[in-house]
């Protein structure tokens, strides 16, 4: 029905060199009358070390998009493909952040961080050292031997943060890994977030619903739409990093949240 | 409620009263003793059953009795639930089955386990595994597949296998409600331990307050009960102990608790 969304999207990347790669992806629950369109003719490509934001409101599929990139769900229709292999399941070069920490309470710190390299079977006394370093990087040094109901919701969120990190993924999938947390914490994460990213420089995919999350992190915000779920633009974010949360303040900043908000509500209203 | 070391005092003295209540009324209304003895004649016949060393052996036979029916009730219980938790294919043909049995009051079995397995130990730990099973098999089940989802995902995002999910997220996240169906179990056992032994059986504490029945021995039955319930609390508290030691991440262990002993009431 709207025309000017569907392939403009797709344009931003570049060819070679995508470490993600999506073409036309849709994805349908259900069958016959009761079927519902989750995801509409979704095509965008990530590079190698770029970070991508992809906000929207709840509701518009940007989970089950991470899903589908995880592998956890087979799409309908189309391609999706990492570092040009299709996706066709799990893949161990993923690291994947969910909106709760999704920590083990019967791991400690250091055993939730190691719990990839325990799937994985990686070398053990490597992936120690690596685990500390992590943990050390996020600020928990100390609190390796704790257990998750002892740490406060942001610093276990960190541990699901570096147990993503532990098996040196190139990809790392975020679902609103910061949606549970107070203002205050949130934007900690986000400064943190950026410092962990620079510092490792990996593959990002961030899903938020928040418009200044997604500006403030990403190099590339891509904007879904609901009800079906559609990108509705996607544009670089050229503000120079590290990012400061001053930035925030700036004019330039504004109009991105702008533009976000604009493609959120084609129309000025809430409904398109 | 606060509670001091006074109340603590207030509510021995509060037993004592009762006791002594027990003890007057006894005398006061000449209740005849094949009736309701006093206290302090089941103290005595307390007294006599162990000075005696008749109780001991009794004891003995019922606590070995009770403890191989849960061995064998308990690792039966965890090996199917788990097959019926892990496989869907298993749980569809076994579901009628296990509905049946479940409605059905186990204890009834127990004449015809004693035809079957005879009069002396095996029939005891058969019916004691039979009724401490199904607590078990069911708290399995449950635990195993309450693995949140998210969870699930994590372990199959990092290409984790069945088995891994099993041993690394199912079963520990299974861990306690395991336990709390070990804690019904165990109690399960003696119930079953003991109807077996007062139908017919050759030794154990059932099999004792059956004879002191024929001989209206009241205070010795009496006694019995008095030790059968402190067996039971033993019981309990060993299960308790170790589940405390396993499941020290568990935070809503006193929730689980409660709801074990809400479990235990309800079906009995």
């Amino acid at each position: 029905m709207d025309a000017r969304v569907t392939q403009g999207a797709a344009a931003g990347g570049q060819t070679s060199g995508d470490i993600i790669c999506v073409h036309q992806l849709s994805l349908r629950y259900g069958r016959g009358a009761g079927a519902v369109l989750a995801l509409s003719d979704i095509s965008f490509r990530v590079g190698d070390g770029e970070f991508i934001a992809v906000v929207g409101p709840s509701g518009c599929g940007k989970s089950t998009l991470l899903k589908i990139l995880a592998g956890l769900l087979p799409q309908t229709t189309g391609e999706a493909s990492l570092k040009g292999s299709p996706i066709e399941g799990p893949r161990r070069d993923i690291g994947v952040v969910f909106q709760s920490p999704v920590l083990f309470p019967w791991r400690t710190v250091l055993g939730n961080v190691m719990l990839p390299a325990d799937v994985q079977r990686l070398d053990k006394h490597d992936m120690r050292q690596r685990a500390l370093d992590l943990i050390k990087l996020v600020g928990l040094s100390g609190f390796e031997a704790r257990y998750p109901r002892e740490l406060s919701g942001g610093m276990q969120q960190r541990v699901g943060i570096v147990r993503a990190l532990i098996h040196d993924p190139a990809i790392l999938l975020m679902d609103e890994p910061f949606g549970a947390l107070d203002a205050m914490t949130r934007e900690s994460m986000n400064v943190e977030l950026q410092r962990i990213w620079m510092e490792r420089r990996k593959t990002v995919l961030f899903i938020t619903h928040s418009t200044a999350e997604a500006v403030y992190l990403a190099d590339r915000v891509i904007v879904m739409t609901a009800r079906p779920g559609k990108i509705g633009d996607a544009f670089d974010v050229d503000l120079p990093r590290p990012r400061k949360l001053d930035v925030m303040n700036t004019e330039a900043f504004g109009a991105y949240v702008k533009r976000v908000r604009a493609a959120l509500n084609p129309g000025g209203r809430g409904i398109d | 409620m606060r509670r001091g070391p006074i109340a603590f005092v207030l509510r021995l003295a509060f037993i004592a009263l009762l006791l002594c209540a027990w003890e007057w009324a006894v005398g006061f209304f000449k209740t005849p003793a094949y009736i309701v003895p006093a206290p302090s004649a089941i103290a005595y016949a307390m007294y006599n059953g162990i000075a005696s060393n008749l109780y001991v052996s009794h004891i003995g036979a019922t606590i070995s009795e009770t403890l191989l029916g849960f061995l064998f009730g308990c690792a039966l219980a965890f090996m199917l639930g788990t097959v019926v938790a892990l496989s869907r294919t298993v749980e569809y043909y076994l579901y009628p089955i296990i509905i049946m049995f479940q409605a059905m009051p186990k204890v009834a079995l127990v004449p015809l386990i004693l035809v079957w397995f005879g009069l002396g130990l095996t029939s005891k730990v058969v019916s004691a595994a039979l009724v401490a099973f199904f607590p078990l098999m069911v708290n399995t089940i449950v635990g195993l597949r309450s693995a949140d989802e998210d969870r699930v995902n994590l372990m199959r995002s990092l290409s984790a296998s069945r088995w891994q999910i099993f041993r690394m997220l199912q079963l520990p996240n299974a861990m306690p409600y395991i336990f709390a169906g070990l804690e019904i179990a165990m109690i399960f056992a003696l119930i079953g331990a003991i109807v077996a032994e007062l139908i017919s059986s050759e030794k154990g504490l059932g099999m004792l307050m059956q004879s002191m029945s024929f001989t209206m021995d009241v205070a010795g039955q009496f006694s019995i009960l008095f030790i059968l319930s402190i067996l039971g609390l033993v019981l309990n508290g060993v299960v308790t102990l170790v589940r405390r030691r396993v499941l020290f991440w568990d935070t809503s262990r006193d929730a689980d608790a409660n709801e074990a002993n809400a479990t235990k009431e309800g079906v009995l």
